[in-house]
């Protein structure tokens, strides 16, 4: 059935499937968001204890989730994988090492005779979360902001700064997609230690840190969308394919797909509503709003750099060379017996929500982790 | 053109893969097996209801889970130098590479993560009938997760099944079947795959023979025995199978790995094998011309073996290293100058195309170059030949000496080859001595034999390290068999920074791997958990 439809529509397809996994990681990012906060939230070394075996049940899925997205750009967006990760050398780079840490130090760090000691790893747990989740935002805003880069007519990739990914981190925008999902990822991690402890001495903590953490959220997540709405994007001439700056290109997106305008706003409601029902009521059910509503919100950004002949990876060095889902992606081939392997998707998605289920009957508590008869981190 | 090279750039960004991709398989191989172990463990814990072999399975899999972690903190690492490192390979196999992993992703990973939290977390929370089916489910993942990533390394060993684009400059995929089920995927598999089960093996037998040694959990060790020696016997009789026909698939597909793997420099007919060797002189790969001779300090050869080994037939030919280079007309061998040659007219043929297309795509130069890349002939014996055109030269004599650059490290390939052979037979011989004893109730006062099961462990790592350096190494100078040298693949970027990603990824791979071992001796010197301490889980 995939093999009639056009390589256009495989390569939205696979846009939409790079979208959601792209949203789907930055929710499970609350893992990372509260790597940054049992080191200050747990006052004692059982509650800290209790904390990171609180997300120790969950890191191997945001883990795979980073995995399987980068493994999906690469299959169906090559030339973004090649000239992207060759490129901005040192922010994947330094990305990358963020990841590895994490992994270990879960594994690790109650293990006796561990080397580094328990406060090393959850260091290592921490510079995971802060680090991994600021430049993993920086990055997807230069898919509205632009990259120095150039594209041969052999497909070669150059990057033209000599900086390799650093001068990134110089962009005001990209700064401020990042921090936004920096606090994101830790208001979400508040939100999951709510309804996931079954600790009363902490809830009070949690709630305090919430305002902390929403306020500038919500004041650099609106900065960047601000910005975004009356920026120009690069656009795409469908007839030449050549590539032109386009004035509130990406404010236009939004009008002329109103599907994802709704999609955004409902988003972004949820998202805020969770965070307003638990900051003002004692419910441990936010997560249950504003989780999804980042995933509509993360998933309608991702569509607008896309999407409506938008070049969703420009190139501010050489206007032309920007990758654009049609310029960069994969064959009809490929992306044909990719497709069908994606109708696993849903199947895995209901194995997984199964699995949970039976893991999470109860919350967690400090006797679970004295019981004896279970894994812990 | 070879002057155009920054060597010192496609060395270090060699050195860090290797690095990276040695360190991922210390951990991979032993999860792979051991998970199957635990299956089989809880398995017999389910049908008997016997406490014992719940604690047995409780022991081996909390040293899974320490190897595990680490096992996907580093393959990550590999995920993405592809792209960091390896920018223009990654354009070049994207369409073909990127597929497998990405269905790795979808099919394989999940599948672990998710069930590997209910082997950890469940014990106490789903039935054991669930349990049991977690277990089996994540040994099932790992298994999937190996295929698909060894089907793409097939690929770059073998490509089939793909095409050329002069308009995407990239191979594309045009039978996925072929790249799944071709001759080198189905034996990569199977070869990688059990040599994880022996490596698995020898680590079980190993740990518990030194329960054994310091008489400790009797019943748990020799118990953890009977299972490992039985999974590790069959294997290593699959693996010795699976080595055998990757043999006869190379020598076809790889004939340069092949004559590399025994040193063979003149192609000869009823070829011996050499059982054992020590090379004479360094670096041999560099120093290679017309008249150089393989030399041994001392060897050790079976008469007629490699030609029996490589076609099945004793007084078969096989093709020594000079013949592959400077041609065999007898046997039909077109010799690397020509080779090159044809390969460089398939790159200018490139050239022509993109200046066509831009002075007119709808001329009548563009056509007939747009069809020239589709012409089965052209393909066959030329386009086959694109990767050896990176090294033409204008002057005969240089492209000359160019071609005799084209072989890999001769005496890395040699004594790699041949440590993994024979350390692949002693494991076979172990195997089947433990599984004797153990049945006869033996075992535990032959300390010696204990102590040497012990000292296998490494023994196991060394072996395997061993066989991806002949599939690695062996196949230089190419990352994509006779389409793409590895010097091309790489990532144009200072050499300095890749030296400094190397040095880190080395510093923070020593710490790790420091902290592996001691946790792991730790663990083990803790010992499976006491029925009557609830505390020592």
């Amino acid at each position: 059935m995939f093999e009639t439809l056009s390589h256009l529509a495989l390569q939205q397809y696979w846009w939409m499937i790079v979208s959601i996994l792209g949203a789907a990681l930055v929710f499970l990012m609350f893992v990372q968001g509260g790597q940054t906060l049992f080191l200050s939230l747990g006052k004692t070394e059982v509650e800290r204890t209790l904390l990171i075996n609180t997300l120790g049940r969950k890191w191997e899925f945001t883990f795979t989730t980073l995995v399987v997205f980068g493994g999906a750009m690469f299959a169906s967006f090559p030339l973004f994988y090649s000239t992207s990760f060759g490129g901005a050398y040192w922010v994947w780079m330094m990305i990358l090492f963020a990841f590895i840490i994490q992994a270990v130090s879960y594994e690790f760090r109650s293990r006796p005779g561990n080397f580094l000691g328990a406060r090393t790893y959850e260091v290592f747990l921490f510079i995971n979360g802060a680090v991994g989740t600021f430049l993993l935002g920086v990055v997807v805003a230069t898919f509205f902001t632009g990259s120095p880069f150039s594209i041969n007519e052999y497909n070669q990739s150059r990057w033209e700064a000599s900086s390799r990914g650093l001068e990134l981190l110089l962009n005001p925008h990209n700064l401020s997609l990042g921090l936004a999902v920096l606090f994101l990822a830790r208001t979400l991690g508040l939100l999951y230690f709510k309804n996931s402890v079954d600790e009363p001495a902490l809830e009070q903590r949690i709630t305090k840190s919430l305002w902390q953490n929403a306020i500038p959220f919500v004041v650099f997540f609106l900065t960047f969308v601000i910005w975004l709405m009356f920026s120009e994007g690069y656009a795409i001439n469908p007839e030449t394919g050549e590539i032109f700056m386009q004035a509130n290109k990406y404010f236009l997106n939004f009008i002329e797909m109103p599907v994802v305008l709704i999609l955004f706003l409902i988003g972004v409601v949820l998202v805020l509503y969770g965070i307003g029902l638990s900051l003002l009521t004692p419910t441990s059910n936010g997560i249950w709003f504003t989780g999804p509503g980042v995933i509509l919100t993360v998933f309608a950004l991702f569509l607008v750099a896309g999407f409506n002949n938008t070049a969703f990876y420009p190139s501010s060095y050489d206007i032309q060379s920007s990758i654009t889902i049609m310029n960069g992606s994969s064959s009809h081939f490929t992306l044909t017996a990719m497709s069908y392997v994606s109708l696993m998707v849903p199947f895995v998605i209901a194995y997984i929500w199964y699995a949970w289920r039976a893991i999470n009957k109860q919350k967690i508590s400090k006797e679970e982790l004295t019981s004896g008869d279970s894994h812990i981190y | 053109m070879l002057e155009n090279i920054d060597f010192t750039l496609v060395d270090w960004s060699r050195g860090q893969f290797a690095l990276t991709a040695m360190f991922h398989w210390v951990f991979v191989p032993l999860t792979l097996g051991l998970a199957y172990m635990l299956a089989f463990m809880e398995t017999i814990y389910y049908k008997t209801g016997d406490e014992e072999w719940k604690r047995i399975t409780k022991f081996w899999m909390k040293l899974f889970g320490i190897n595990f972690a680490i096992g996907v903190a580093t393959g990550i690492i590999l995920e993405f130098e592809f792209g960091t490192n390896w920018s223009n390979y990654s354009w070049f196999v994207g369409d073909i590479f990127g597929a497998p992993l990405a269905i790795e992703g979808i099919m394989a990973f999940f599948l672990e993560s998710t069930f590997i939290a209910i082997m950890f977390f469940g014990w106490d929370k789903v039935s054991k009938r669930f349990h049991l089916t977690a277990t089996w489910l994540t040994a099932i993942g790992a298994s999937l997760s190996a295929v698909w990533i060894l089907v793409a390394n097939a690929w770059m060993q073998n490509p089939v099944g793909t095409m050329f684009n002069p308009e995407t400059v990239r191979n594309e995929m045009v039978n996925f079947w072929a790249i799944l089920f071709s001759e080198t995927a189905v034996n990569k598999f199977l070869h990688t795959i059990t040599s994880g089960f022996v490596l698995a093996g020898l680590f079980v037998i190993g740990v518990s023979s030194w329960f054994l040694i310091k008489k400790r959990e009797q019943l748990f060790a020799k118990r953890s025995i009977v299972i490992a020696s039985v999974f590790g016997l069959i294997s290593t009789l699959f693996l010795i199978g699976t080595g055998d026909s990757s043999a006869k698939e190379i020598v076809k597909t790889q004939p340069m790995k092949f004559a590399a793997m025994e040193a063979l420099y003149e192609g000869r007919t009823n070829a011996p094998l050499v059982a054992f060797g020590v090379l004479k002189g360094k670096d041999l790969h560099k120093h290679l011309d017309v008249d150089s001779h393989a030399e041994f300090w001392l060897k050790v050869e079976i008469p007629s073996m490699l030609s029996f080994l490589a076609y099945g037939d004793p007084n078969s030919y096989v093709a020594g290293i000079k013949d592959l280079i400077m041609g065999n007309e007898e046997h039909g061998i077109m010799p690397y100058r020509e080779k090159i040659r044809r390969g460089y007219e398939a790159q200018q043929m490139l050239s022509a195309y993109k200046e066509a297309q831009k002075a007119d795509p709808n001329g009548e130069e563009f056509q007939l170059l747009q069809a020239k890349f589709r012409d089965q002939d052209f393909i066959d014996n030329y386009f086959r030949y694109f990767g050896y055109g990176s090294f033409y030269d204008p002057d005969p004599v240089q492209l000359e000496k160019n071609a005799f650059k084209m072989v890999p490290p001769i005496s890395l390939t040699f004594y790699a080859f041949h440590i993994m052979v024979i350390l692949g037979g002693y494991f076979l011989v172990l195997f089947a001595v433990f599984l004797f004893l153990v049945m006869r109730n033996q075992l535990h006062t032959k300390t010696w034999l204990l102590w040497t099961a012990v000292w296998s462990i490494p023994l196991a790592y060394v072996a395997s390290q061993s066989g991806w350096i002949v599939a690695e190494v062996g196949r230089q100078p190419w990352v994509v068999q006779d389409l793409m040298p590895t010097m091309t693949a790489v990532t144009h970027i200072d050499a300095k920074a890749v030296m400094i990603t190397s040095f880190l990824f080395a510093a923070i791979f020593v710490i790790l791997f420091i902290a592996k071992i001691k946790i792991m001796v730790t663990q083990i010197k803790i010992g499976p958990k006491k029925k009557e301490d609830p505390n020592n889980v």
